[in-house]
């Protein structure tokens, strides 16, 4: 791809995992994460193989921690439940820095934090290393329906360009003294969003409009190939298959 | 960048008219009539303005040139080939219309799909489908943004990319709605620049009117559902009293009289 804007969660690089057919990554992090998800979560050590496997991978495609740490922060609502629950849950209890905190609730938080930690950094090296746009022919390589690519193809497309609308219009509203404070003014929120809506609505008439004027009969013509060879399987294999090792051999030690 | 390529359409003289529309008549489901009888025809190479007020119904006789609608009376061809059911696909190949918002027009990921989508419905692929693209792109000036999205690109570029999905369809008649509206001054020369150059039949739908003057020798005044006149476009811009009487009006300070015909 030539250099220019892309999205902002794909960082441009050129290494073997941007390289790779984007239905393997695909495969290989919903592989990953569900062997990530079945492992004993007592055994402290398979996450710790997890974690480095998945520090091999950023350091290959050139992916900084301080930008996955970043945008790990998504992830924040989540360790607030997490850490609710070794105060809230019953059984055992056990003393930790003079708090009385459930052992079981403890041992919870840290299935919760650890394999949605592990999940949220394998997402986040996909999507840094793989365009949006890929990824959609990546699922439909996957024989993902063609009319829910369509459809996801579309809001890929124009969230920006309704997002600038939503936008434009709260400025319109602000500008004519508007303020949001409390229910009161719920009224005039809910006729933008209604104006919107139909704004939308008829902008997607308005395409439709456009593509059957060059064509379009009711499937997309598939213009980029992506497909993909056994090596760059095999290659894009080697993640879950370490995962599974690991898993396998936690499950035999438990 | 003048217009010495440009082709009229009295010097070529074809054998068939690129567009013959003839007594088109057209009334919306709702009862609401649009056209009453619309008589037009473009010759090749001609470039032809279309001028009228707003809901004089050019948008509507717009959407029948390419089967969007379909005519109540009356009939369309496009080179000798009518606008029906069955050579649909076929006019939709030869009538490219480029539509008033280019965030309509443009609907794909990227800017080489996006002109890729037209020729790609013809059934091209491959090699000959990218030739097609890099052509087309390199016709407004837009090959080196083939790989951009179309959203980050500037309101005249996404209007030049616009043009460039259907000329890579290789149209017999470019068809454009408004091609002026929300173009900056130096977006407009540069678009006006693009489509002197070139060689296809154009009919301009506008209410720009020195746009008319500077593209387009010949215009035509559609008010009310029928072609109320139409001659060269310096005459009709310098008849004040035709003008007021279709609600269109000259910017202030433009004299079409002091400019020479195109």
């Amino acid at each position: 791809m030539s250099a220019g804007h892309t999205h902002e969660l794909y960082r441009p690089a050129d290494t073997p995992v941007h390289h790779l057919p984007p239905q393997c990554k695909l495969v290989a992090v919903l592989v990953f994460v569900l062997v990530v998800v079945a492992t004993p979560r007592d055994q402290f050590w398979a996450f710790a193989v997890y974690a480095l496997a998945l520090c091999a991978v950023a350091a290959v495609a050139h992916v900084p921690a301080g930008v996955v740490v970043r945008r790990m922060t998504v992830e924040l609502p989540f360790v607030a439940f997490a850490l609710l629950l070794p105060f809230v849950a019953s059984g055992e209890r056990v003393d930790v820095l003079g708090l009385s905190l459930s052992a079981h609730g403890l041992l919870g938080a840290w299935n919760v934090l650890a394999k949605g930690t592990i999940g949220v950094v394998a997402s986040i090296l996909l999507a840094a290393t793989t365009e949006p746009r890929t990824l959609l022919l990546g699922l439909e390589r996957l024989n993902m329906p063609a009319l829910i690519v369509q459809i996801m193809s579309f809001m890929f497309r124009y969230a920006e360009v309704i997002t600038g609308e939503m936008h434009r219009m709260r400025i319109a509203r602000e500008s004519r003294g508007f303020q949001a404070r409390d229910l009161r003014q719920l009224r005039a929120v809910a006729q933008s969003a209604g104006a919107l809506f139909i704004r939308s609505y008829e902008r997607g008439e308005r395409v439709h409009l456009a593509m059957l004027s060059r064509g379009y009969a009711g499937s997309m013509p598939v213009v980029v190939d992506v497909r993909a060879g056994a090596a760059q399987w095999g290659a894009a294999g080697l993640l879950p298959l370490v995962a599974l090792v690991v898993a396998v051999t936690a499950w035999s030690l438990k | 960048m003048t217009g010495a390529q440009q082709v009229d359409g009295a010097d070529v003289g074809a054998a068939v008219a690129s567009l013959a529309v003839h007594q088109l008549a057209f009334a919306y489901p709702d009862g609401h009539q649009a056209l009453f009888g619309v008589d037009l025809s473009i010759n090749r190479g001609e470039r032809v303005a279309l001028l009228g007020p707003n809901g004089a119904g050019k948008t509507t006789l717009v959407l029948h040139l390419n089967g969007i609608l379909t005519a109540g009376h009356g009939t369309v061809t496009v080179a000798g080939l009518p606008v029906n059911r069955e050579n649909m696909r076929e006019i939709r190949r030869r009538v490219g219309v480029v539509f008033q918002d280019p965030d309509d027009q443009l609907f794909m990921p990227t800017v080489r799909e996006d002109v890729a989508f037209g020729p790609a419905n013809l059934g091209l692929r491959g090699d000959e489908l990218d030739a097609r693209v890099r052509h087309a792109l390199d016709q407004v000036g837009m090959l080196a943004f083939v790989d951009r999205r179309p959203h980050h690109l500037s309101y005249g570029q996404r209007r030049r990319v616009a043009v460039a999905t259907v000329l890579a369809m290789r149209p017999e008649i470019l068809v454009l709605d408004e091609p002026s509206s929300n173009l900056d001054p130096a977006s407009r020369r540069e678009l006006a620049e693009i489509l002197l150059d070139l060689e296809v039949t154009t009919l301009m739908v506008t209410h720009d009117l020195p746009y008319a003057m500077e593209l387009c020798p010949r215009s035509v005044i559609l008010d009310e559902g029928v072609i109320a006149a139409s001659g060269p476009t310096r005459e009709l811009l310098c008849d004040g009293e035709l003008l007021r009487s279709h609600r269109l009006e000259l910017p202030f300070g433009f004299d079409p009289a002091s400019l020479p015909a195109r």
